[in-house]
């Protein structure tokens, strides 16, 4: 097939088959189907959209340069994902039992979530918490918290991933603070701090600090990491919550990648060899329904952050150019309507995951649509999980889909409009400023949008929302956190400010705040503040105070 | 209809950071001819009560995702009914379990939709209830 006699006999017969054959059929029915980025597909792939004497410079091999296969040489059959359910609500103690729960149940990594007041830097008893407390997430005022949440769970013994993005740099701390209580060394601890501040303006919204001091606090933390916990990922850099905001495949790799740019940028701007921080960057993809779409995103992602660290900052090390990935399935395709057909909807978004390569996996509940999942329909979700990984064959060798006409087509096609994309960014100045200037938000709710009147105009056909729609109750055996919870956090941080030792508190709230003013690494003050049970809210006050607050504007 | 455009409040009270759903809805009633302001993230009760009457709106439409509604919806309602504001239109949506739903119905909220409603039904509610 790579001749070029063999090429224009396939050209010639595939314009017969079109002419003949597919012509003749195209009478009795036909539609024209396009990718989530709205590109026309075409009617059959062919070895002419993926010629095999590209094979080499496009592919390769699994665990090496361009990592379109994968980013280690054995895949799952060294050591499959790591499962991972992200999960938190009402107390330390609560989300403690579901974490040891999940892990008796096979789950092999943690992910902590986080309620609102944690992730805005707000503790408990914080006028705007009210309401808010253990609500999305576990209520973190102090260590004295993380020591309930991680009771009887070894730290040297787990990975775990935390989303905490503004005030990362804190909890970070508290996990170092509480690995020493337990006697495990830091450059022992394994885990993620999403630390992923840029997504937050335009897509997440937990930001506290400006742009400028936020970079600043990420940087301080690759550079205390390189030295202090080389086995932790410093920042997840994230398109899921891109995703789930509105956004298509390609946007949704674009500016993830275009982030990781910014991130990368910073730290070498504030000093940072590239190479002692880049292997600790990871990322956090979503895995939508197109499931083949999905697949040649993920293997694009790898192609294009191999070639941006290798052509537009000079990697060395091949583990700066290796895109590891967090996949979670899509929250915003689950409906609320026959909510158990969800479950049918996680495993094919899982499947895609797995089949595009993923590190670590989150499989949604069922239930979503409607609160936080229950034990029971996270327990499913851990066993959809499972099912893939043992039954269904998909692991059984690296990158599977890889060779598919189609899919190759697709992930060059992704990876082209991404660079579009990407260049266009760069041309605004970067991320930071397109974000400024409102292009990046702007671009989300366009395609939010139109997506959403395809779905009403019934040209996009979600089962059982706009067709196949049926009257059922709603479930009722839904979780729900008792609002008497809010109360009981505050009554514990107060007791906490009663105990401590208010003289020691305060030195080390004195000292951040110089080293705030003075421009060293802010890690080491943080982590002696939070050993003086300084609250979360204490800590980031003191920050605030220095730095500012990000206002919102809103387009 | 020209010269009498249904005015809206679009919030996100409390701390949720999900706005998909609230600037969907919010250009939906645009391009219904209705004037809608969106107050953007973390508003309080208080805030968006004052808005509400500062920006003499008929319709309010609240969004949560974050579990909070019971507490921060039921505050808009009631800060409503004390200031004596109870004509205005008040809906909301988002993550909301349907226990919580007619609980908040009862209270005052003349609709609470679910996931997966259509802009359009919300259209035509509002339109419905603040012409009719």
């Amino acid at each position: 097939m790579t001749d070029k006699s063999g090429q224009d006999k396939l050209r010639q017969q595939l314009e017969e088959w079109r002419k003949g054959p597919l012509a003749g059929f195209q009478k009795r029915g036909w539609k024209e189907t396009y990718t989530s980025y709205r590109e026309p597909i075409k009617d059959i792939y062919t070895p002419l959209d993926f010629p095999e004497e590209k094979y080499l410079e496009k592919s390769g091999f699994p665990g090496q340069y361009p990592y379109v296969r994968g980013v280690y040489p054995t895949m799952y059959r060294g050591r499959p994902w790591t499962m991972r359910q992200y999960a938190g609500f009402a107390s330390a103690e609560e989300s403690n039992r579901r974490y040891r729960y999940l892990l008796e149940q096979g789950q092999t990594g943690l992910s902590v979530a986080f309620d609102l007041p944690t992730q805005i830097g707000l503790d408990s008893d914080h006028d705007l918490a009210d309401g808010e407390v253990g609500k999305v997430g576990v209520p973190i005022d102090s260590l004295a918290d993380m020591e309930i949440l991680f009771a009887d769970i070894p730290l040297d013994q787990v990975s775990t991933s935390m989303t905490i993005n503004s005030p990362a740099a804190v909890l970070l701390a508290m996990y170092i603070a509480l690995a020493e209580k337990q006697g495990v060394a830091s450059d022992q601890l394994k885990g993620t701090i999403q630390n992923d501040i840029l997504k937050e303006y335009f897509a997440r919204g937990t930001y506290i600090f400006p742009p400028g001091p936020s970079l600043r606090l990420i940087t301080d933390i690759f550079a205390y990491c390189s030295r202090e916990l080389p086995r932790w990922n410093t920042i997840s850099i994230s398109g899921y919550h891109i995703r789930e905001a509105g956004a298509n495949a390609v946007q949704e790799l674009a500016f993830t990648l275009a982030d990781g740019i910014a991130y990368v940028k910073a730290a070498l701007k504030a000093g940072l060899e590239g190479d002692d921080f880049a292997p600790r960057l990871s990322f956090f993809f979503n895995a939508q329904m197109n499931l083949l779409e999905e697949v040649a995103k993920f293997r694009a992602a790898r192609r294009l952050w191999a070639r941006i660290m290798d052509e537009q900052f000079g990697a060395e090390n091949p583990k700066s150019k290796m895109l590891r990935f967090h996949t979670q399935t899509a929250g915003a395709s689950l409906t609320a309507q026959q909510a158990q057909n969800n479950i049918v909807r996680v495993t094919i978004q899982a499947l895609a995951a797995v089949l595009g390569g993923t590190q670590s996996l989150h499989t949604n509940s069922y239930d979503e649509a409607w609160a936080l999942p229950s034990e029971e329909s996270v327990r499913i979700a851990l066993r959809t999980q499972q099912i893939i990984a043992h039954e269904s064959g998909a692991t059984s060798t690296a990158d599977p889909l890889g060779g598919s006409y189609y899919l190759e087509a697709l992930t060059d096609d992704i990876e082209n409009k991404v660079e579009e994309y990407l260049e266009k960014i760069e041309e605004m100045g970067g991320m930071v400023e397109a974000i400024e200037k409102g292009y990046v938000q702007r671009e989300i709710q366009k395609s939010a949008y139109e997506m959403q009147k395809r779905i009403e105009q019934e040209e996009d056909i979600v089962v059982g929302v706009n067709k196949y729609a049926h009257e059922e109750a709603a479930p009722d055996d839904l979780l729900e956190v008792d609002p008497r919870m809010e109360k009981e956090q505050i009554k514990k941080l107060q007791e906490i400010k009663k105990n401590r030792d208010e003289q020691e508190v305060e030195q080390s709230l004195n000292k951040l705040k110089e080293t705030a003013e003075a421009d060293e690494n802010l890690m080491p003050a943080i982590v002696e503040a939070v050993k003086a049970y300084a609250t979360l809210g204490e800590i980031c006050g003191v920050l605030r105070s220095i730095y500012g607050e990000y206002q919102a504007p809103t387009f | 209809m020209a010269e009498n455009r249904i005015r809206v409040l679009i919030a996100k009270p409390g701390l949720d950071g999900h706005d998909r759903g609230a600037k969907v809805v919010a250009q939906a009633l645009r391009d219904a001819g209705m004037e809608v302001i969106y107050t953007g993230l973390r508003r309080t009760p208080e805030q968006i009560v004052s808005a509400a009457i500062q920006e003499d709106v008929q319709v309010i439409g609240l969004s949560s995702l974050s579990g909070a509604h019971n507490h921060l919806f039921q505050k808009v309602a009631g800060l409503l009914e004390e200031k004596g504001y109870t004509d205005i239109l008040l809906i909301g949506g988002g993550i909301i379990p349907d226990k919580d739903r007619k609980k908040l119905e009862e209270m005052g909220f003349d609709c609470i939709f679910s996931p997966g409603t259509s802009t359009s039904k919300i259209v035509e509610f509002i339109q419905d209830r603040v012409n009719g």
